[in-house]
């Protein structure tokens, strides 16, 4: 255990389950028609069924369906042929039924897996007890009017797939790599684009303290975090007011908290004694949610790579370090580039020039991998010209420099500024004639036994052949002549 | 009389050119602006102009040899149903101002078939009532009354009250209902018609505001079995937007009534002759039995154990899905809203002023069975017995054809009376709920008048989707039982 917090009682450790709202990448919504398109004006986006007209009626989406599915194979977890959809029941004026459509009793997923790497490089299982669907609400404008408060019903209706973890998370780290690899698999999946900035990845954060061995004491939910780094803010304040009020001889009591990123404190929300009785019954507008296990069998073999298996191949195929391989498959994009430039090639070196110049020009470019100046061919096409000799490594950056300014293939750029290795051994030894002609006190020294000077006569060799000299000829041939 | 015909005669009648829809229509607005107001079975009368234009297209139709199955008929719509560009009540002042931008499908599947609509008719707040006592608009009074006691005003049932008066009184040729737990079957015996509650899933939902959706049914109130067979056929059919909604094909239902009934089982249910039971109702299920018969039924008994709780069961799965149906009638979006300074405030204020005595009554019944703590006890155990009693429906119709009871334990009763004791109120329903909760068509026909001449009616019950033979059984007691008497209050009288 390598997070606890030390308190004048003794040590400390937490205990944190998330559960993650990730909202499903769809044309329409889970229930309705209507467009699920982020940044529409006010209320554009919004049928009768989501703005709860009487007498409308919910719809199942199947592509929404098909999206859990795919979640949850990529979660390992066992998809539920049954399930049911209920009434979650509350007034808020985001909410236009009253209600929201959920899986309360019978979730479409069970459980499953996250495997999450650590800063030291374990690696942990964390549990996921279930995912469900459920509508999204409305959002309420308040800065609109002085007086009155606005609602937008665009997300009235958008699918959510509310994922829930076991309380398995024991440090601040494990809940930002938790929240960091379920993001990934989303994206790789494409059943949620993953951006808690646009809201489309929301956390609650459950955080309960407890010493070594003792069973679960009382939890608090933090509701709707919305980036990595506040989650994890959020459990180490949360946490420490937690043991402070134990210490004191109080009793944490079961509340729904908001965590204030500016004051970085959890705050109350709403009590126990506050807390709403939903309601909960099976929504007789649905009939049960029965998947055929052909279909479920059809999605899991259409199902892309994800990204451990992705990383482990890469490592067994091109021969990567796992940490290299790590980098490489964080987004689906950079892993398509990478393995473009590597298919047939030497793999160490593609992972040394994606990782390391490419990342570097798109850093500085502030490009992406999407919209980088040097295509994945490019590149590869510029590997193959190192691999037969056309070029040499030295020269192989400013040809990549030329190919991120100017977008042209490498072997336009070699040819246009005349790049091409010297492999012709004439040139060559004239040039070692030349530099030995011109250092006849250093060809002495090294003759008297000072071999470091090797390497002082190729670098001016390379010099006087502007860098374009095959290294390994110029080594061979200048060995010859020393020592003849 | 124009306004006394069946729904299969008007369209002989306009097939045969023998008149125009246009007179058909003109009479039944006349017929309405002389008793409606005596009557308040409609809500919303349509504004001349349009019922005549709908009309005329109707003409335009026959005419061209285009006609459809209920073209140029002039018929009520409940006001449950949502009509485009109509206002559309609910009988509520919550909805006292609300104009849909949507048509029901099943007022669209009628409008597909060449239907007029006149207006839409009165109904229990919500569709909750069996007395059309709760509407915000008054009540609807039966055309009916006691012979020697013409001027004690009675209830036409409900909730479909308004529907079940306009075409007893002469106000349409025919009328849509909806019934949860009765409120077709119910108020079509009071006034003397038929009515007909379609399989769970038979017409579609969508675009009729709902009260409790596990059991909310559309279906026809007719003056003839046959009618109520066409009229169905116009209004079934699978719905994509209705997720309960049966993709089965819809078969030729009129063509059912006339069939012979010979050979058929008929089942009576024993728990449903109840003690306390009045003579004349008692009297009358006997003559039916005796009737089918006659027809050469066979006649067994049969037993619905659970069927004693079905009224309990009911009166807690309803409420549970109303307080979740009605919880958006928020006073946001539309609607009735009452201002105040906060958001809870604009609730309470909108819903206390928006929702009557026994819509209120069954919020807060749901609400409470469905809380924590309770909803094992209450919610989940009803939904329990409510299997129960479907399974009792299964095994009586592995033996028999259909069942025959009694639609209600008592004729049309006065205005006021029952209103103090809801239970006594809800015991209008015993024999109609069971089948509303195992989801089976079931048909009240007039058969005939108790001592103080009031119409007694009988409920047909039927397989799933089997609503062909209960038409046929219909129609068999309808022939056998020959009624054709007419109302104290209607179109044709002193004309």
């Amino acid at each position: 255990m390598s997070y606890t917090i030390e308190g004048r009682t003794g040590t400390w450790e937490i205990v944190v389950g998330l559960e993650v709202h990730a909202q499903v990448i769809s044309h329409s919504k889970l229930f309705s028609g209507a467009s699920t398109t982020f940044g529409g004006d006010p209320n554009t986006q919004v049928s009768l069924v989501d703005a709860a007209f009487p007498g409308m009626l919910p719809v199942i989406n199947h592509e929404c369906v098909a999206q859990a599915i795919r979640t949850g194979l990529g979660l390992k977890a066992q998809i539920n042929l049954n399930s049911r959809f209920d009434r979650k029941n509350y007034f808020y004026a985001d909410l236009p039924q009253g209600y929201q459509i959920s899986q309360f009793e019978y979730p479409i997923v069970g459980k499953g897996t996250i495997s999450i790497e650590l800063q030291n490089g374990d690696v942990r299982e964390i549990g996921v007890t279930r995912l469900h669907l459920e509508q999204d609400a409305g959002k309420l404008l308040h800065d609109q009017d002085p007086t009155k408060s606005f609602v937008d019903l665009n997300r009235s209706g958008v699918a959510l797939m509310e994922i829930v973890s076991e309380p398995d998370i024991r440090e601040p780290e494990e809940a930002g790599a938790y929240l960091r690899k379920l993001r990934q698999i989303l994206r790789y999946l494409g059943t949620c684009d993953g951006n808690m900035e646009e809201g489309s990845m929301r956390a609650d954060v459950n955080v309960s303290v407890r010493k070594a061995g003792e069973p679960f004491r009382t939890r608090c939910e933090i509701k709707n975090v919305n980036s990595i780094r506040f989650v994890m803010q959020a459990i180490e304040v949360e946490a420490a007011r937690q043991v402070e009020i134990w210490e004191n001889g109080g009793e944490v009591d079961q509340e729904t908290r908001l965590f204030d990123p500016s004051r970085g404190e959890t705050r109350t929300m709403r009590s126990k004694e506050d807390a709403h009785d939903y309601r909960y019954f099976p929504d007789p507008d649905l009939l049960p949610l029965v998947l055929e296990q052909a279909w479920v069998d059809e999605l899991a073999a259409q199902l892309p790579e994800l990204p451990d298996a992705k990383r482990a191949r890469f490592q067994a195929e091109y021969g990567i370090a796992f940490y290299d391989a790590g980098v490489l498959v964080a987004e689906q994009a950079v892993a398509d580039y990478y393995e473009t430039v590597a298919r047939g090639r030497d793999g160490k070196l593609a992972a040394t020039w994606v990782m390391g110049d490419l990342f570097a020009a798109l850093n500085r470019t502030g490009n992406s991998i999407e919209t980088s100046p040097v295509s994945a061919e490019a590149l590869g096409k510029m590997l193959d010209l190192i691999a037969d000799k056309t070029i040499n490594g030295k020269i192989a950056k400013e040809v990549f420099e030329d190919m991120v300014e100017t977008g042209e293939s490498p072997d336009a750029i070699v040819e246009k500024k005349g790049l091409r290795q010297v492999t012709d051994t004439g040139v060559i030894d004239a040039a070692i004639s030349a530099i030995l002609d011109k250092h006849a006190d250093k060809l002495a020294e090294y003759r008297s036994g000072k071999d470091k000077l090797f390497g002082f006569f190729v670098g001016q060799v390379m010099k006087e052949t502007k860098g374009k000299a095959n290294p390994a000829l110029v080594n061979e041939a200048l060995k010859a002549r020393l020592d003849a | 009389m124009l306004t006394g015909l069946t729904l299969t005669q008007a369209r002989a009648g306009l097939a045969a050119r023998k008149f125009s829809a246009r007179e058909l229509a003109q009479a039944h607005l006349d017929a309405i602006g002389r008793l409606n107001t005596a009557l308040n079975a409609y809500i919303t009368v349509l504004p001349e102009q349009d019922v005549l234009a709908s009309a005329d297209a109707a003409d335009a139709r026959y005419a061209a040899g285009t006609a459809g199955l209920m073209d140029g008929l002039p018929i009520g719509v409940k006001d449950l149903f949502c009509t485009k560009g109509v206002r559309t009540t609910a009988a509520s002042k919550m909805l006292e101002n609300f104009v849909p931008p949507y048509e029901s499908t099943v007022t669209a599947n009628l409008l597909n078939a060449g239907a007029v609509f006149l207006g839409k008719t009165n109904l229990d707040e919500f569709a909750m009532g069996s007395a059309n006592m709760s509407s915000a608009f008054g009540p609807t009074t039966n055309p009916w009354t006691r012979k020697g006691d013409e001027s004690t005003a009675l209830v036409p049932g409900g909730s479909s009250g308004g529907s079940s008066a306009a075409v007893a009184a002469g106000l349409a040729l025919a009328a849509t209902g909806t019934d949860t737990g009765g409120s077709i079957r119910q108020p079509a015996a009071y006034c003397g018609i038929v009515g007909l509650k379609p399989t769970y899933g038979r017409c579609s939902r969508w675009g009729t505001i709902a009260f409790a959706s596990s059991l909310d049914q559309a279906g026809p109130m007719t003056r003839s079995v046959a009618d109520a067979g066409l009229m169905l056929e116009a209004m079934a059919g699978f719905d994509a937007k209705d997720s309960t909604s049966s993709n089965r094909p819809v078969p030729e239902f009129h063509k059912a009534v006339g069939k012979s009934v010979k050979g058929l089982r008929v089942g009576i249910p024993t728990e449903y002759r109840a003690p306390g039971l009045p003579a004349d109702v008692v009297a009358m299920w006997e003559q039916g039995i005796a009737w089918l018969k006659a027809a050469g039924c066979e006649v067994v008994d049969v037993s619905l154990p659970h069927t004693r709780h079905g009224l309990t069961t009911y009166y807690i799965i309803a409420p549970a899905e109303c307080s979740s149906n009605l919880a958006r009638y928020d006073g946001i979006r539309f609607g009735l809203r009452k201002d105040a300074p906060t958001l809870d405030g604009v609730y309470e204020a909108t819903r206390a002023a928006g929702f009557g005595q026994e819509v209120r009554n069954r919020i807060l019944m749901g609400t409470y069975v469905l809380s924590a703590g309770y909803y094992d006890a209450y919610y989940l155990k009803a939904q329990k017995v409510r299997t129960l009693i479907k399974r009792d429906f299964e095994q009586a119709f592995e033996n028999v054809d259909v069942l025959l009871t009694p639609t209600a334990p008592s004729a049309a009763f006065a205005q006021g009376e029952n209103m103090d004791d809801p239970v006594q109120m809800y015991l209008n329903d015993i024999f109609t709920v069971p089948a509303s909760m195992a989801g089976v068509p079931a048909l009240s026909v007039p058969v005939g008048l108790n001592g103080v001449g009031l119409p007694l009616g009988l409920q047909v019950i039927g397989k799933h989707f089997d609503e062909e033979t209960v038409l046929s059984i219909g129609g068999a007691l309808e022939a056998a039982a020959g009624f054709t008497h007419k109302p104290s209050v209607h179109a044709g009288a002193g004309a």
